[in-house]
């Protein structure tokens, strides 16, 4: 019982706090590739401080839910963290499941939209019918890659996948697994918008759909939303490190192999980070009617992944 | 006076709960009246099953009647049909013999039938009604004959006997009842294609009506399909297991793509009870076929899974219908791009039909989350069987439940975002006032029991696993302990409750967060940014139109929108713009290549006929004098 609210503590804060720092490094690599200094890799922490200085500018139109939104999308983010194993294969909750992992960021887009619409513009009306859109459409994905993965580790607890898949290396280099990382890591881009599904480092209206749903939140709010934004790609990130590199994930919680199961994580976090990096720097936005194309490519890739497990048991 | 028989109702509604719930525990009982009607008489007798969907009409007529004293207390037209609609619903799940099970089947489709027909005056519940009657009987006939040809098979007309006598039955003579019984059954659940009359005649109806059918009477269909599949004509091949799990996976996936296009508010949750229906017909469709490859434990756990989505449907959807009549009650209007703004106005029903949104979109730790979420567990338990063409249909089954639950996701934050938040789109919406209390009270109640067939999983699948496990006639298998649901061991586990605790401790840190770091507390009200422009207006808000065009453009394929731009303009200049006219209406598919060219060919059989038919006397003497010689060369 202590352990795991320790450990329940310690991936919390690990990523919460260690969040702004990945996308902070994500925007000076990105910065880098193409020829810019860009800002120092704590600048995210920096720009959080100053949000929450600052007074927030709530619109007279909006209601509850647009207030109380950054609170549960921040709620859902931070049991996701405790879900996920972060720094050991043994999960706080005992009954962390990916299913419920998915539909706890679903749950998140789910007011994140309501207080897009709740703005009464445009724009948040926009992002809200598109965020939703790419959500739906990712979904299948999403279940079928889980599926894969359920199958071969012959449980949906996401600690029993770690662990089983870092005591049998085998089954993780297999092709079938590949596809599903590959269908996984797609997903990954849609939902947590990145290039080439949707641009984080844009505010032009006709290609936003995140920053759109978002662009009437200021001051505290905003800073936790944006906050929940960086800890989900950090969580998202995590997962495809863990899940489909289970190497150097302890499956005891003492200190040492804690610490060096959270270097282990930082030297796989900096290899994903840094394909993520090169990866938006290469491709395109596609058009926003594209995307389905992207998602139902990455379907078929998981569906491969699925049959892979039927036809080579 | 009608305040007085709608606290009957819901009198009533408490008694067959009780009863309900007695007879899922294991209360027996039958009653015989066997002189009133031939054929049998009145036979009703009540079983685990029988008490689980007899306790689902009394627990959704409680709140639906205490709501029908706000919504038409004073109206007097068809409180009787009310009355009776209710009771025959609650004696379809506890007849014992064809005669008893046909009456009570008949008469609440007649019930609803003058339900549906409430506003006589508009031409289009005059055709709802019309649509709804000839679906219908067409349903009944369908059933009339499959429960005939078992008669005759079996040589009783009681369902006790069919049971027993079922397994020594030839192949043969199983197959055609089983077609008939299932497609009866299925237009009554408004499985695709037999969908059509739905969404026209549960809006049509009086919001409390509309909720008891959408969420009450299409689950009876459900019963009837597990009573036909696990009972009278048990054990079903594999075959059909899988046909139920694709038609489920089907009208899963039709009826959110419907419903996430549709502006008015009725008609998109009637298509989302397609949906629903989908949804459990995916988790029976498993069960039947675990069971048919010999997997009974896996066939319990899908069951039961399929069977407590169908509660929990009833629990949700009659709350977001009793919303929607809330929000109609007060703006006369179903037409989502004419409100907005409601959350202000009626804060208690927005906040509930929110709620219920939350729940049907299956966000943890609400009720729609843990049904679908073991359904997903039992589809994904599929690799037990060996047999790849199962495998992939099971696998086809759960891309289909995903899609449509990322679906339902968009469908609901469409009908509780456009029709409560911002700003109003109708001055009837910016006067809108909030529903009386009796309304309220019914609203809440719902609610109320979204919160506990939520957390209490361990109580209510355990329930349902005991009445599914002698129909099956597999022994139980472990479902968990305590607070925790447990699926075959380690595979899978959930617990809504501890969920819920830390859920709620999580929504802490955020503010504890902010107080440590000092965040600022000062807030400013002010408009709307709108790129510079002054005054916010409702016309700058997306509709509900608008915001589903994504999926009108993904899914073109099997809307196809048809897109018409009218444009006027100014007899002096192009450049000026008189009036635009916009509609992008979709096609409906199923009546265009199912039912147009079935009706076309039903006609020209018609014409046909009528030649035969001339009128004249003379032909029909003709006519019985060659029948008279043929029949005498024959014999």
């Amino acid at each position: 019982m202590i352990t795991d609210l320790a450990l329940a503590l310690i991936q919390a804060l690990v990523v919460a706090a260690g969040a702004p720092l990945l996308v902070g490094v994500l925007r000076t690599l990105k910065a880098r590739l193409v020829g810019r200094r860009g800002p120092r890799p704590w600048q995210p922490y920096a720009d959080l401080a100053k949000l929450l200085r600052k007074e927030a500018v709530v619109s007279t139109t909006t209601s509850w839910v647009f207030r109380v939104t950054p609170y549960v999308l921040f709620a859902t983010m931070l049991v996701a963290a405790v879900i996920v194993p972060v720094v050991a294969s043994r999960t706080a909750l005992p009954f962390a499941g990916i299913i419920l992992l998915m539909y706890l960021f679903l749950v998140g887009s789910f007011f994140l939209a309501l207080a897009g619409l709740d703005s009464g513009s445009a724009f948040g009306g926009m992002g809200a019918s598109r965020e939703v859109a790419v959500a739906a459409l990712a979904e299948p994905t999403v279940i079928l890659a889980v599926f894969a993965l359920a199958l071969r580790a012959d449980t949906t607890n996401l600690g029993g996948i770690v662990a089983r898949l870092s005591g049998e290396p085998s089954l993780a280099a297999s092709p079938g697994h590949l596809l599903a990382f590959a269908a996984f890591f797609i997903v990954m881009l849609a939902e947590t918008g990145r290039l080439p599904v949707d641009n984080p480092a844009t505010h032009l209206e006709l290609t936003m759909i995140h920053e759109a749903m978002v662009l009437e939140y200021s001051g505290r709010y905003l800073a936790l939303v944006e906050w929940a934004g960086a800890m989900k790609l950090f969580v998202f990130l995590t997962l495809l490190a863990n899940l489909f590199f289970p190497w150097g994930v302890p499956d005891l919680v003492a200190p040492v192999p804690i610490v060096l199961g959270l270097l282990a994580l930082a030297g796989k976090l900096a290899v994903l980070t840094v394909g993520l990096a090169v990866l938006e720097t290469i491709v395109a936005k596609l058009r926003l009617f594209r995307v389905p194309e992207l998602l139902a490519g990455s379907f078929a890739l998981a569906l491969l992944s699925v049959t892979a497990v039927f036809l080579v048991p | 006076m009608s305040v007085l028989l709608f606290g009957l109702a819901a009198a009533g509604g408490a008694l067959a709960t009780v009863v309900g719930v007695a007879g899922m525990l294991g209360a027996g009982g039958s009653l015989s009246l066997p002189g009133l009607v031939p054929l049998g008489g009145i036979a009703l007798s009540l079983d685990p099953l029988g008490g689980l969907f007899l306790a689902m009409v009394g627990t959704t007529a409680i709140p639906a009647s205490i709501y029908a004293i706000g919504y038409a207390g004073g109206e007097r037209r068809g409180v009787l049909a009310y009355l009776a609609f209710v009771s025959a619903m609650g004696l379809v799940p506890l007849a014992a013999n064809v005669m008893t099970f046909l009456i009570a089947w008949e008469l609440m489709s007649l019930a609803s039938y003058f339900l549906v027909l409430h506003d006589r005056d508009d031409p289009e519940s005059v055709d709802a009604a019309w649509l709804y009657a000839v679906m219908s009987q067409a349903g009944l006939a369908c059933l009339l004959a499959g429960m005939l040809l078992l008669t005759a098979a079996t040589g009783s007309a009681t369902f006790a006997d069919w049971a027993s006598a079922a397994p020594d039955l030839t192949p043969g003579a199983r197959v055609l009842p089983l077609l008939l019984l299932g497609l009866g059954f299925a237009s009554k659940a408004g499985v695709i294609p037999l969908h059509v009359w739905l969404p026209r005649a549960h809006p049509a109806a009086p919001s409390h009506v509309s909720a008891l059918m959408s969420g009450v009477m299409v689950k009876l269909g459900i019963y009837g399909l597990v009573r036909a599949s696990l009972d009278w004509l048990s054990p079903t091949p594999v075959w059909w297991g899988a046909a139920v799990l694709l038609a489920g996976a089907v009208s899963a996936v039709v009826g959110i793509l419907y419903a996430v296009v549709e502006r008015d508010l009725k008609r998109l949750l009637a298509f989302s009870s397609i949906e629903n229906v989908g949804v459990i017909l995916i988790g029976l469709g498993a069960g039947l076929v675990f069971r048919g490859v010999g997997l009974g434990g896996l066939a319990v756990l899908a069951i039961a899974a399929a069977l407590y989505h169908a509660v929990n449907h009833a629990a949700f959807k009659s709350l977001l219908f009793l919303g929607a009549g809330a929000v109609v009650h007060a703006t006369g209007t179903r037409n989502m791009n004419a409100l907005g703004g409601l959350v202000t106005r009626m804060p208690w029903t927005a906040g509930c039909f929110v709620f219920g949104a939350a729940a049907i979109a299956a966000l943890p730790p609400l009720n729609g989350f843990v049904s679908e979420w073991l359904i997903f567990q039992a589809l994904l338990q599929n690799v037990q069987m060996a047999r790849l063409e199962l495998n992939l249909t099971f696998t086809f089954g759960l891309a289909a439940l995903a899609l449509t639950s990322g679906l339902t996701l968009a469908c609901f934050v469409k009908a509780a975002g456009i029709t409560f938040l911002a700003v109003p789109r109708s001055d009837a919406a910016a006067r809108a006032h909030e529903a009386p209390v009796s309304m309220r009270a019914a609203m809440v109640l719902l609610a109320g029991a979204c919160v506990f067939l939520g957390l209490g999983p361990t109580l209510v699948l355990p329930a349902l696993a005991r009445l599914a496990g002698p129909l099956v006639g597999a022994e139980l298998p472990a479902l968990g302990d305590g607070l925790t649901v447990r699926i075959s061991g380690e595979f899978a586990a959930l617990s809504p409750v501890a969920l819920t605790v830390v859920l709620g401790a999580a929504l802490l840190a955020p503010l504890v967060a902010l107080r440590l770091l000092r965040a600022s507390h000062r807030t400013r009200w002010y408009e709307t940014w709108a790129c510079g422009r002054m005054l916010q207006t409702a016309r700058m808000e997306y509709t509900a139109t608008a915001f589903s065009n994504p999926f009108k453009r993904v899914f073109d394929f099997f809307y196809r929108p048809e897109k018409r731009l009218d444009i006027e303009f100014h007899p002096d200049s192009r450049f000026f713009v008189e009036r635009i006219e916009y509609a992008n209406p979709t096609r409906p598919l199923f009546e265009e290549w199912l039912y147009e060219p079935a009706l076309a060919a039903l006609s020209r059989v018609a014409a046909l006929t009528r030649r035969v038919q001339s009128g004249s006397a003379n032909a029909y003497l003709a006519y019985i004098l060659a029948a008279l010689l043929l029949l005498l060369v024959l014999a």
